[in-house]
């Protein structure tokens, strides 16, 4: 088998972009780590609350349902840590929060869950963005960092 | 050569079946970013809802019209390769089940029983005689392969020293992928989902369902591609007036689909709960073993063009682009080619994002995909399956193609739409537009308090990209079923373009026999599947009820009170907690 000389450099450049692909996936992984979590179903998450662990730790169980997010609306200060636990009470949805990245299906029987620290005040959407039946496009939430001051 | 009558009427009809359907499936492509874009701000419009429409684009253009489309592109490339015609009762078996289940599942669809998308995630449940119709449809698809199968191992002895030929490869490789992937899709729906459909069982395990579906719903991507990949290899260079450079050049990377086709899926489920990161970036790895095929492909497609260019006189080093056949009517499924090719590059770029286990959470599920996708299976697959659907028949029935003027402009039409329209998505998408959504009720209603000002100029984009994709669209049904309505004016032969190859490659055996590779595949799916099928099984707590899309309360087929609690969430899990604590 003679390689042409062309292809012999197309080979090397297909490795090196994919060693370069590879990395940059491996070093994000490392240094971001944020994928989410893979927890095995409890109950004690089918209960929607927000829960404040110390000053700027939060734990917030999200319960999508058709067509809303339990709770509806989050308050927590500037500077705080957030850990979502998502599950939802009857078919798929989506929980996106597009200005944190965090982004995570909620599915029946399954316990989903990312860690977002928010630094900014402000007004968070949550965005439910897996079609969920006739009433999919009304399903947002918020999480309000520090405003209305409260 | 001459087909029989009857394998000529088996891929007139599997050609013609789907493309008149499309017809539906490109009105609801243009009703959905005529709503997304706030131009409707209402659940349905002429009786059809929006996620109706959605369910019906989707399956029609991604299922029916791809899965027909390889069949009988299938039947044409075996018949003509291998000189053989496939056994007719079996095709003509294959053709029925696959229609009949197309109708099965195109009445759930239109008469609103079955409005769940084409990946039809349960707990959202839809009458059954669409999970059976689905079934039918790809049990039909199956036949073909063992009856090609046969077809090959009788060549195969009879020519031991040639070598197959590049499309009969091609296509066998393929449905070898189809079959392995669609048992997950069969299993998906009739051994979990149509028993509990129709009641007998009462919950299903929505991530073991999803990671099925994702086993199978990611080898379809390429199950829709390789029939592109076949027409780019042979026929292409001969198309652009060359030779293809390397012939093993497409044998390896056709046999590079078969490795990294299916051990891929979860990466669909990066955002999933109950699997393991670990199994996530694995698979999102695995991914990223598709740049190599798409390396290969780019770099001899790259160079069988160069070459024709200079034959017809291109100098420098990009010359070669300004002397290819792009208006030549004679070749019109040379621009269809070209043109897929174009919007693939983009299709591959965004992919890398979505791809990467860690940039997916950017975009997940957001109109970024749908924006990715459609330069990929609306771009060089749908351009391949049109342009070739249109060859195909215009050959075998010896009619010449009506307005041939307008089918060459056709493609370039559909690429400055899809440009358009993908901007819009992609963009969108970047500022967390949701696909799947009718946007228009709510997010671009400037009345509704959701409403979401940055999401109005990539709507807008992409309302406007999708009316040229809609007359392009149209333009081609007028053309195909014009040439349909004329008159045989010709001798009607099966031909292809067949490409000679530029330099004489030896047999190599490893690269020609499917022996080893399947090992290999098995291998590779066993590693990357079962941690994933264990997580799936594991992890997950209650299964889920039924429910449909108009109602929050699950449908109850014992007592209606229980109806009004989530049942059965939570019930055997009080150890879990436990734990976990």
């Amino acid at each position: 088998m003679v390689l042409d000389k062309f292809e012999k450099r197309i080979i090397l450049i297909t490795g090196a972009i994919l060693s370069l692909f590879i990395f940059s996936m491996l070093y994000g992984r490392s240094k971001y780590n944020d994928l989410p979590e893979c927890l095995p179903f409890d109950k004690t998450y089918t209960e929607a609350k927000v829960t404040k662990l110390d000053e700027n730790t939060y734990q917030v169980f999200a319960v999508a349902q058709m067509w809303q997010f339990q709770p509806s609306q989050i308050y927590i200060p500037v500077g705080s840590e957030v850990d979502f636990f998502l599950t939802s009470k009857d078919v798929v949805h989506g929980f996106n929060i597009a200005e944190k990245n965090i982004n995570m299906m909620a599915v029946y029987g399954n316990i989903n869950k990312q860690t977002v620290k928010f630094d900014k005040p402000g007004v968070y959407k949550i965005t439910c963005h897996e079609y969920c039946g006739v009433g999919h496009q009304n399903m947002q939430a918020e999480v309000i960092v520090n405003y209305p001051a409260k | 050569m001459q087909l029989s009558k009857s394998l000529r009427r088996v891929i007139y009809w599997e050609l013609g079946i789907p493309l008149a359907l499309l017809s539906i499936g490109i009105y609801h492509g243009l009703m959905q970013v005529i709503y997304r874009a706030g131009v409707l701000q209402q659940p349905s419009f002429a009786k059809l809802d929006y996620y109706q429409g959605l369910t019906l684009h989707g399956v029609i253009n991604a299922i029916v019209l791809t899965t027909f489309f390889a069949v009988a592109f299938g039947h044409a490339t075996i018949a003509f390769f291998l000189k053989k015609e496939p056994n007719k009762k079996l095709a003509w078996l294959s053709f029925w089940l696959m229609t009949i289940g197309t109708l099965m599942a195109a009445w759930a669809m239109l008469a609103g029983k079955a409005s769940v998308l084409y990946t039809f995630y349960p707990p959202l449940k839809a009458h059954p005689f669409f999970y059976l119709g689905t079934a039918l449809l790809i049990v039909g698809s199956w036949i073909p392969l063992f009856d090609w199968s046969r077809l090959y191992r009788q060549w195969r002895k009879e020519n031991p020293d040639t070598k197959t030929p590049l499309a009969v490869l091609g296509t066998l490789v393929n449905f070898i992928i189809w079959f392995v992937c669609t048992l997950a899709a069969a299993y998906e729906v009739l051994v979990l989902l149509l028993p509990w459909a129709m009641g007998w069982k009462q919950t299903v395990n929505v991530t073991l369902a999803r990671t099925l579906f994702w086993f199978f719903g990611h080898a379809l991507v390429y199950f829709w591609l390789l029939p592109a990949y076949i027409m780019f290899y042979n026929f292409l260079p001969k198309l652009a007036g060359g030779k293809l450079f390397s012939d093993l050049a497409g044998r390896i990377a056709l046999f590079g689909f078969l490795l990294f086709s299916v051990p891929v899926g979860v990466h669909h489920q990066f955002s999933d709960p109950s699997i393991t990161k670990g199994v996530k970036i694995f698979q999102s790895l695995l991914t990223f073993g598709v740049a190599i095929p798409s390396f290969i492909t780019a770099f001899t497609l790259a160079a069988s063009l160069e070459y024709a260019g200079r034959k017809r006189g291109a100098k420098g080093l990009l010359g070669f682009f300004g002397k290819l056949p792009y208006l030549d009517q004679n070749r019109y499924l040379f621009a269809y080619m070209i043109s897929g090719l174009f919007l693939f590059i983009f299709g591959g770029l965004t992919g890398i994002v979505n791809s990467s286990s860690e940039l997916n959470a950017v975009v997940h599920n957001t109109a970024w995909l749908p924006g990715h996708f459609h330069m990929t299976v609306a771009g060089p697959v749908f351009l391949a399956i049109i342009g070739m659907s249109l060859y195909i028949y215009s050959k075998n029935s010896g009619k010449k193609v009506f307005m041939p003027k307008v089918a060459v402009i056709i493609p370039y039409l559909w690429v400055i739409g899809i440009l358009i329209f993908s901007t819009g998505l992609s963009w969108g998408g970047l500022l967390g537009e949701p696909r799947r959504t009718n946007l228009g009720m709510t997010y671009l209603n400037p009345k509704n308090e959701l409403f979401t000002p940055e999401w109005v100029p990539t709507t807008t984009l992409a309302l406007l990209g999708g009316i040229i994709m809609f007359i392009a669209g149209m333009l081609f049904l007028v053309v195909f079923f014009g040439t349909m309505l004329k008159k045989q004016t010709e001798a009607a032969m099966l031909e292809f373009p067949v490409s000679e190859n530029l330099h004489n490659e030896r047999r190599i055996p490893l690269f020609d026999s499917f022996k080893p590779w399947l090992v290999t595949m098995a291998v590779v799916l066993v590693i990357a599947y079962v941690p994933a099928f264990l997580d799936a099984t594991k992890n997950p707590g209650p299964g889920a009820p039924r429910f449909t899309p108009d109602n929050p309360v699950p449908v109850s087929t014992t007592l209606k009170t229980d109806a009004l609690q989530t049942p059965a969430l939570g019930d055997k899990t009080a150890s879990a907690a436990t734990v976990n604590k």
